[in-house]
């Protein structure tokens, strides 16, 4: 009996082929851009993971200034003697030809074996390790890097994070010009009892416990979070056309479920049938979207990847691999997903009437009940939202504001629409229009859900590219005031800057340091930058607001100027005081836009920076020349001190360089946008497809009353148009609504700075282009399809058989 | 003569071959007069209906219409003529389910250029509809959806009024009730009828009555 029944409910997508596709479509396409965002986000947080358990600092504690200073060499001595069990290390970056890396000095002597990443004991390879020149321990696409480069020899090792050399610690206070200084001590798990306390050996240190989750998980956590948020959305979109194809196809098979019931199935039998049958489809369609998902995220990753090096420093590689957690968690997602989008129908089901006649207009009629209740749910949603706005704060709440401001608004669609349909059908004259605006309307409930997922899809179009614009304009801007020199200049050591400032003292109007030191500042990571007192400070740099005479008092060294980011994390405003690296303090007077930047920034006068920080690598510079003459001076640095071209840098190259990185750190958002407005348009064929074929009762007896079918089919295809048009509306307020969260809540929240919106008129008229074809293809295919109808099917309509 | 048929063949291609359905098909009618047609299942009768209202064509034969032949005529004449000439009522789905009583009675007489107000004011009354203007379709007992059907034909005053089962799904009271109605309102407005039936006590009281048998006249 349940074999028979299961035949019979699968009779129906036999005959059925489109709309089978278009469910199986749906649901991939929709696990697909889901599980390309958690491929994506798997891989790098797999990368992050590795760079945080580098030498088993997710399992053992450490020893570290409080400000990230670098500790000095004796103090490991006096530790040590007094009976602690430490082990050095010493970090930094640097260069190696044009290749960029970490370095990590460990001394293999008293490293715990926790953080043992490479055997380097194995053999005789631990001599040639701590002499010198040393050896470099690098993962192997690492390795294939350096291969051009001039460095001490390099062994491939597995499991090091990319972008990362291991070396002796000897070799690596060399290599970065930091002789007897280390960056922080590892702790062995078990120290001996009874050895002195730390106040009394080396009173500026802090313990500072294990953590899972390293500075990059951490920076980059609102990034992840935004392509999360995206994937979502793509998969809600998708799971509208699954709703319509699983609801209409549960419509057409009532006669099939009444005969079932009435031949003795039981109702609980049924419906397990039917969950069955969907649970075929959602792991067949979850295999195919993950594997597709695969394809959008290898094609994704690239930018991604870079995105997260140029932004947060962040080394993800660039290929994918595959991880049996992203495949379980896309057929999970596609079970689940069919399940939710199927509830309804299967709740109806069950309570479906055995005797009740069929009703073809019983489902619409059901629909216009349902209208109400979406109504109220969206009035509650927008509320929602509008409280989240009043009352929220955090990253969490932006997106929940985001949320309840996209499915409220979603929800209010077939109500709106219904209200504009109303009014055109008042204001029409003549029977065919009265009859078009009536009919459009009455095919709202059944095409309501491919509108949603268009609104959602075009809303967020307009938000993402109005907040990516607004952003991409404000940023330019910034570029000019913050690039205002014309040259800038990396030496390769101390002298030769020595000897590059001198060589430039006659032959330019200014040679201003780009001198800084990293540490922390308030508990987190920052860049302290000196600057000269200078013009080209005074008239460009991007201040928010500052006290008067800003600049004087940063030359005279009382202030400091903060970026923005670091101001809102921190709550920080003018007049208050911070604390610098080494401990001394500082009065805010003034906060400066510093776009694309993760870390805080502080920015005090040259003079304070030496004073405090004598150490400080001196070999940038920013240089001052008329325009005209920059390129030949350019020319006469690189040839007078035999500098690599990539070490003399042009205003117009470090733009140009600038934009390609804010260009593709949106690149995956558009690509997510596109993805998102196809499966959209896919919706609404698939939902005009299957529509298509419920019309012809509808529209037999006009066809019959004297138009031909040539008519009715442009009648049809302008429908189409007319919805995608008013969904279009619908979403410029809603989009405009979504780019402001954008940019006043979500990106102040994830990256602490807030930004001017400017709106783009041009664009909204290009994406409604856009979905206008988008619907007209869509549309077409029915309307085709009915203007080459033969008679006899139309007129099968009026015959008994149906 | 409103109406002659001339030799008129019909196949239908199905999945067998070639169907014939229709076989050399002669019949007239003049204008103010009815005519029944009945047969049994199968036997063509709509099929020869849906020919005459230029909804599909003949493969072979001539269809005159007030004089002119509409067979071979492009599908914008034939939908002039529907819209024009012949009113159509069906046995169901006659009703555009999107538009309410008032709009459905008064569609075809509207899309014909001829609306008439006060005559829909009559027709609504006669047909016992006026009370119901407001409603949907699908808000409407099969009887008075029928009825709806009727007078929406009659509104637009087409010269020949083509019937398949007019009153098919309304019991025999109601039946004949709505049959004296299209009846008495054909004469008034001097339009010719051609009705479809089973049944042969309502084709006698049609001015005449041909039967066909597997597409052909007896
Ligand atoms: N579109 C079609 N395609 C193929 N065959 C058809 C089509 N329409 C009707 N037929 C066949 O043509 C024949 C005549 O059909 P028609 O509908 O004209 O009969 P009818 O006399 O009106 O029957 P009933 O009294 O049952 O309405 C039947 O055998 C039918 O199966
Ligand atoms: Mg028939």
């Amino acid at each position: 009996m349940v074999w028979t029944g299961l035949t019979a409910l699968l009779s129906h997508w036999r005959m059925r082929p489109v709309q089978l596709a278009m469910l199986l479509l749906g649901l991939s396409l929709a696990t697909a851009l889901w599980s390309a965002v958690q491929a994506i986000n798997g891989e790098a947080r797999a990368s992050y993971d590795r760079a945080a358990a580098i030498l088993g600092q997710d399992r053992l504690a450490q020893l570290v200034r409080e400000d990230g200073a670098r500790i000095d060499q004796q103090v490991f001595v006096r530790l040590r003697r007094a009976g602690w069990l430490v082990s050095p290390v010493i970090e930094g970056e640097m260069r190696f030809g044009d290749v960029r890396l970490r370095v990590l000095g460990i001394d293999p002597l008293t490293l715990p074996p926790q953080a043992q990443q490479v055997d380097i004991a194995a053999g005789d390879q631990l001599l040639p390790f701590i002499t010198a020149p040393g050896v470099l321990y690098a993962a192997p696409e690492t390795a294939a890097r350096l291969t051009e480069q001039a460095t001490p020899p390099v062994r491939v090792a597995e499991g090091l994070p990319p972008g990362t050399v291991l070396t002796d610690i000897g070799q690596a206070q060399v290599l970065l010009g930091a002789k007897d200084k280390i960056s922080r001590l590892l702790l062995w798990p078990d120290q001996p009892i009874g050895r002195a306390p730390l106040k009394l050996i080396a009173p500026g240190l802090t313990l500072r416990e294990p953590s899972e989750t390293g500075d990059l998980a951490r920076l980059t956590d609102s990034f992840h979070l935004n392509l999360t948020a995206f994937g979502f959305l793509a998969f809600a979109v998708g799971l509208f056309i699954v709703h319509s194809a699983i609801g209409l196809a549960f419509e057409q098979r009532r006669p099939v479920f009444r005969t079932l019931r009435a031949l003795g199935l039981p109702a609980r039998v049924l419906v397990l049938l039917l969950i069955a049958e969907l649970l075929i489809f959602a792991l067949l369609a979850g295999l195919v979207g993950v594997a597709l998902g695969y394809i959008v995220a290898s094609a994704l990753l690239p930018d991604v990847a870079a995105t997260l090096r140029g932004l947060y420093g962040a080394d993800v590689p660039g290929t994918l691999s595959i991880r049996p957690a992203v495949w379980a968690a896309g057929l999970a997602i596609a079970v689940i997903g069919t399940l939710v989008a199927a509830a309804q129908s299967l709740w109806r089901l069950w309570h479906l009437p055995l005797l009740a006649a069929a009703q073809p207009r019983a489902w619409a009629r059901a629909s216009e009940r349902a209208l109400r209740a979406q109504g109220v749910a969206a009035m509650v949603l927008l509320l929602t939202a509008a409280g989240i706005a009043q009352f929220g704060s955090g990253l969490e709440a932006g997106f929940a504001l985001l949320a309840a401001l996209l499915l409220g608004a979603a929800l209010a669609l077939p109500l709106v629409l219904t209200g504009i349909l109303h009014l055109g059908g008042r204001l029409a004259r003549g029977p065919l229009a009265e009859w078009f605006w009536a009919d459009t309307r009455q095919q709202l409930p059944g095409l309501s859900f491919a509108l949603m997922a268009l609104l959602l899809a075009l809303a967020a179009n307009v938000g993402v590219s109005t907040m990516v614009s607004s952003f991409r304009l404000t940023f330019i801007g910034w570029l000019d005031q913050r690039l205002s020199s014309e040259l800038y200049v990396t030496a390769r050591t101390e002298a030769e800057a020595t000897a590059i400032h001198d060589w430039l003292a006659q032959r330019s109007d200014a040679v201003l340091p780009i001198w800084s030191i990293e540490g922390r500042v308030a508990g987190q990571p920052a860049a302290i930058y000196g600057v000269a007192d200078h013009a080209t400070y005074r008239d460009n740099w991007p201040i928010l607001s500052a006290v008067p005479e800003v600049w004087d008092r940063i030359a005279t060294g009382e202030g400091a100027l903060i970026n923005e980011q670091l101001a809102r994390r921190q709550g920080l405003g003018l007049g208050d005081q911070i604390t610098l690296p080494g401990g001394w303090r500082a009065s805010i007077v003034g906060v400066y836009a510093d776009y694309g930047n993760p870390i805080g920034q502080v920015i005090i006068g040259i003079d304070t920076l030496v004073q405090h920080y004598p150490d400080v690598s001196r070999l940038r510079y920013a240089i001052r020349i008329a325009p005209g003459k920059a390129e030949a001076l350019a020319r006469g640095l690189r040839a007078e001190f035999g500098l690599p071209a990539q070490n003399v840098i042009d205003q117009a190259g470090i733009k140009v360089f600038s934009l390609k990185v804010f260009e593709r750190t949106f690149n995956v958002t558009a690509a997510l946008n596109v993805l998102t407005l196809g499966v959209a348009g896919l919706a609404m064929f698939a939902s005009l497809m299957t529509l298509s074929g419920m019309r012809l009762p509808q529209l037999a007896p006009v066809w019959a009353m004297g138009l031909t079918r040539r008519h009715l089919a442009w009648l049809e295809l302008s429908r189409g148009l007319l919805l995608a048009a008013l969904t279009m509306l619908a979403a410029v307020p809603v989009g405009i609504a979504l780019a402001f969260v954008l940019l006043a809540v979500v990106n102040v929240e994830a990256f602490g700075w807030r930004l001017p919106m400017h709106l783009f008129p041009g664009d909204w008229a290009r994406l409604a282009a856009l979905a206008l074809l988008a619907a007209g293809l869509a549309a077409a295919v029915p309307a085709w399809r009915l203007a080459r109808l033969s008679p006899s099917d139309l007129l099968k309509v009026f015959a008994h058989e149906r | 003569m409103l109406l002659r048929l001339h030799q008129i063949d019909k196949f239908y291609s199905t999945g067998e071959g070639p169907l014939h359905v229709l076989h050399g098909i002669d019949l007239s009618l003049e204008a103010g007069k009815s005519l029944a047609l009945t047969g049994e299942s199968g036997s063509g009768k709509s099929t020869l209906l849906h020919l005459v209202a230029g909804l599909d064509s003949p493969d072979a034969g001539e269809i005159h219409l007030g004089g002119t032949n509409i067979v071979g005529l492009n599908d914008t004449a034939l939908a002039a003529l529907r819209r024009g000439t012949v009113g159509l009522v069906f046995q169901q789905f006659n009703l555009i389910p999107s538009l309410d009583v008032a709009a459905n009675l008064a569609f075809q007489a509207r899309l014909a250029g001829r609306p008439d107000p006060a005559w829909l004011k009559v027709l609504a009354e006669r047909l016992g509809l006026a009370k119901v203007l407001t409603r949907y379709p699908e808000q409407l007992s099969s009887g008075q959806q029928q009825r709806v059907a009727i007078g929406r034909t009659l509104a637009a005053r087409p010269r020949l009024v083509l019937a398949d089962e007019p009153t098919g799904n309304l019991d025999e009271a109601t039946g004949d009730a709505v049959l004296d109605l299209i009846l008495s309102l054909v004469t008034e407005t001097g339009a010719a009828l051609l009705m479809v039936t089973h049944s042969n006590r309502l084709a006698n009281r049609l001015n005449a009555h041909v039967h066909l048998q597997a597409g052909r006249l007896v």
